[in-house]
């Protein structure tokens, strides 16, 4: 026990070297665009003949710090998301938390629900290919999850768009009924994200399920290989004990160390369908915030997607280190 | 040595083989040299050979990079060529019989009627108007490679009539002609873009290997921090960084840019622990023990000890670097109309009402899929014939 609380203390340790590195990455990059909002808005101001409040805006930039050196700016901007203050908008006028609303955490949940379900797909099917490898049952099973892997997730969401409106005549977009936009949780409210939300979950998951399927199956007929499978089965084992008792366990690991890869596919898979689908997550925000140079709020949603990575990964390394004891012995020290 | 040396001679009569023994004889007499004569790279091939589905892709790809070269010829159209009469035209079937009689190649003609209620244009192929295609033909005019003026195509629409296989976009133009002409900026793109994220993670990857230290470990949490943050996003805000008015060259510079600059990092890795590896190696001892210096050990043990690997990971990150340019134009943050690849073609695509109406529009995709798989394949194809001793 007292190895396990050590090694989660030194993994927080760990963590926050790379969230530091992150923010910085992220800054530099919302910063490298030549002027800022401010500039463009009174460019487009002026395009259409009117003029700007010179004074607000003025008093926007001081408040903001525009005028201060970049450094300073850095501070004031992670010692702000530290505080919970993640700056303001400048597009919609408004505090980022009021504008991102719950579009955080639909974003999570759909995200953690495509990843639950890769998980429940990816493991039957690739304790399958793997154990009638070349069947015809493996090759198809391959062939379909290439497929997956080749198909661009938007034509995918288009393409499942198109089915609907055909077959059953209805819009799939959208996260949830359109009535339940501003309203607070609520049950009815909560069944109607469960409505909608497979479509888009079915969307995300398929490029990552394939690609865990071909890790799981290699993984495991890696392992398949080894001679104390034979062993087991020389002494007359019965097949099937011989791959839950020690096979499946060593894959089981790799299994959740893969949270790590999966992860940042999957965001970035739900950050495109999110478009497509014009679901209410971060995705269609992000795409427009980050063209209008609204940099408080397309920071925040940069941050906020690598800072749900490394919370993910964390996760995984953790769940690794109460199941394998030789990950917590050592310090984590894995490869 | 045996037993029976007393028993009679006449029983087995002792021969002796005058010719010299050869012990490749048999292999010589097969054609094949045995596996232990031939070079690492005819191992490498032979292995490669035995993947039926891997050397098919690579022909396929092979033959699709060679088309890219010809595509004015290859095209019917041009690239922004557009035919007013005949917007949103379904794709037409080539036929090659007229009522059971053997005419050729040919297309029906289409008449064109704007449906009143619905103001949608509807196309009916006209059963008596047989236009037989031309081959190698002169048709519309081009510059190849925006040098040389010439007319030749391989196939051109009839004399006073279209042919559009493919159907028409929303501007009347072919969409198998800009499917051809696409696929200069989509595939090309891919190979851009790996080269720059092969030469990053060398470079990169090597040093760290080579001189470990404090280079090494800021090198290792760069790569943990890049790995981290989820690719499409950071790719958008980086595209988003491009300036607009620069010039589509530029653009697509940029974008091949972006691409390797994300994508290295996987490379960088494996480099730096095949150096790490491989430094340890005997030959490596002898080769010190027998006075090479550090350039011919890194040049000619080393290098060619990782590279093979190298080559095979690298092909395997092509498909998602023609993925992630397709995504990014279709988002609108990647390239941008005047230049012409998958993922701007793809944009005509974007509403599912202009879907249900003009479903050809969706055509694009299937090069993509097919490119993407093909390189999957030769990928895995390269990985397993990387090492050929294994």
């Amino acid at each position: 026990m007292r190895e396990m609380i050590r090694y989660i203390l030194w993994r927080f340790m760990v963590m926050i070297p790379t969230l530091v590195l992150i923010s910085m990455l992220i800054f530099t990059i919302i910063e490298l665009p030549p002027g800022d909002y401010f500039e463009s808005y009174v460019e487009e101001l002026k395009a259409i003949g009117e003029k700007a409040d010179m004074q607000e805006i003025e008093a926007l930039r001081a408040r903001y710090g525009f005028d201060q050196p970049l450094p300073i700016r850095y501070v004031h901007w992670v010692g702000g998301m530290l505080t919970g203050d993640f700056g303001y908008s400048f597009e919609y006028r408004m505090p980022v938390t009021d504008v991102v609303g719950d579009r955080l955490w639909l974003t999570v949940l759909v995200s953690t629900v495509t990843i639950i379900l890769t998980w429940l797909l990816a493991f039957p099917i690739g304790i399958y290919s793997a154990t009638h490898q070349y069947s015809w049952g493996d090759y198809g099973l391959t062939l379909l999850g290439l497929i997956g892997l080749a198909v661009p997730n938007f034509v995918l969401a288009l393409v499942l768009m198109y089915l609907a409106n055909i077959w059953f005549g209805t819009s799939i977009g959208h996260l949830m009924d359109q009535k339940y936009l501003s309203e607070p949780m609520s049950w009815d409210k909560f069944t109607s994200i469960l409505e909608h939300i497979w479509i888009p979950v079915i969307i995300i998951g398929t490029a990552g399920t394939a690609g865990m399927v071909r890790r799981v199956r290699a993984n495991l007929l890696d392992e398949l290989h080894k001679q104390y499978v034979m062993t087991a089965r020389a002494k007359g084992l019965h097949p099937f004990k011989v791959l839950i008792k020690y096979p499946l366990r060593m894959s089981l690991n790799f299994f959740i160390s893969d949270i790590g890869s999966v992860l940042p596919a999957v965001i970035s898979g739900a950050e495109i369908t999110a478009v497509v689908l014009s679901l209410e997550t971060t995705g269609p925000m992000l795409i427009r915030a980050l063209q209008s140079q609204d940099m408080y709020l397309a920071g925040s949603f940069l941050m906020f997607l690598a800072f749900l990575t490394v919370i993910g990964v964390l996760i995984s390394d953790i769940a690794l280190a109460i199941l394998d004891p030789r990950i917590r012995l050592r310090g984590g020290a894995t490869k | 040595m045996t037993s029976r040396t007393d028993t009679p001679s006449d029983i087995l009569p002792h021969y002796v083989r005058d010719t010299p023994f050869d012990p490749y004889a048999d292999d010589a007499a097969a054609g094949t040299m045995p596996a232990d004569q031939a070079s690492q790279l005819k191992l490498m091939w032979w292995r490669f050979r035995r993947h039926r589905l891997a050397l098919i892709s690579g022909i396929a790809l092979l033959l699709a990079y060679l088309m890219i070269v010809i595509v004015e010829f290859l095209a019917p159209y041009k690239v922004h060529t557009r035919n007013v009469e005949f917007i949103y035209a379904p794709p037409q079937s080539v036929h090659l019989f007229h009522e059971g009689s053997f005419v050729g190649p040919f297309v029906y003609g289409q008449t064109m009627r704007l449906d009143m209620q619905t103001l949608q244009r509807v196309y009916t192929p006209d059963k008596t108007d047989i236009q037989p295609l031309r081959f190698f033909c002169h048709g519309e005019p081009y510059k190849f490679w925006g040098l040389v003026d010439a007319d030749l195509h391989l196939v051109c629409p009839p004399e006073n009539s279209q042919f559009f296989w493919l159907g028409t976009d929303r501007l009347g133009r072919d969409i198998l002609s800009r499917i051809l002409y696409g696929a200069r900026i989509s595939l090309t793109i891919g190979l851009l873009g790996v080269m720059t994220s092969f030469v990053l993670g060398i470079v990169i990857g090597g040093l760290a290997g080579y001189w470990g230290g404090w280079f090494d470990l800021v090198v290792q949490r760069v790569i943990e921090v890049l790995q981290s943050i989820p690719s499409i996003p950071l790719w958008l805000a980086l595209a988003a960084i491009l300036p607009v008015d620069w010039s589509p060259l530029l653009v697509y510079l940029g974008i091949t840019f972006i691409l390797g600059l994300l994508d290295w990092t996987g490379l960088a890795r494996a480099v730096r622990s095949k150096l790490l590896a491989l430094r340890e190696e005997d030959y490596v001892l002898a080769a010190q023990m027998m006075g090479a210096g550090s350039t011919r050990i890194i040049g000619r043990h080393l290098i060619p000890g990782f590279l093979s690997h190298l080559i095979a990971s690298a092909t395997l990150t092509i498909p998602s670097m023609i993925l992630g340019e397709t995504t990014l134009s279709f988002l609108g943050l990647g390239l941008r109309p005047p230049i012409t690849s998958w993922g701007v073609l793809l944009t005509e695509a974007r509403t599912v009402s202009v879907l249900a109406l003009y479903p050809w529009l969706l055509f694009p995709v299937l090069p993509v899929i097919f490119v993407i798989l093909a390189f999957n394949f030769l990928g895995d194809g390269l990985r397993d014939a990387a090492d050929p001793y294994k």
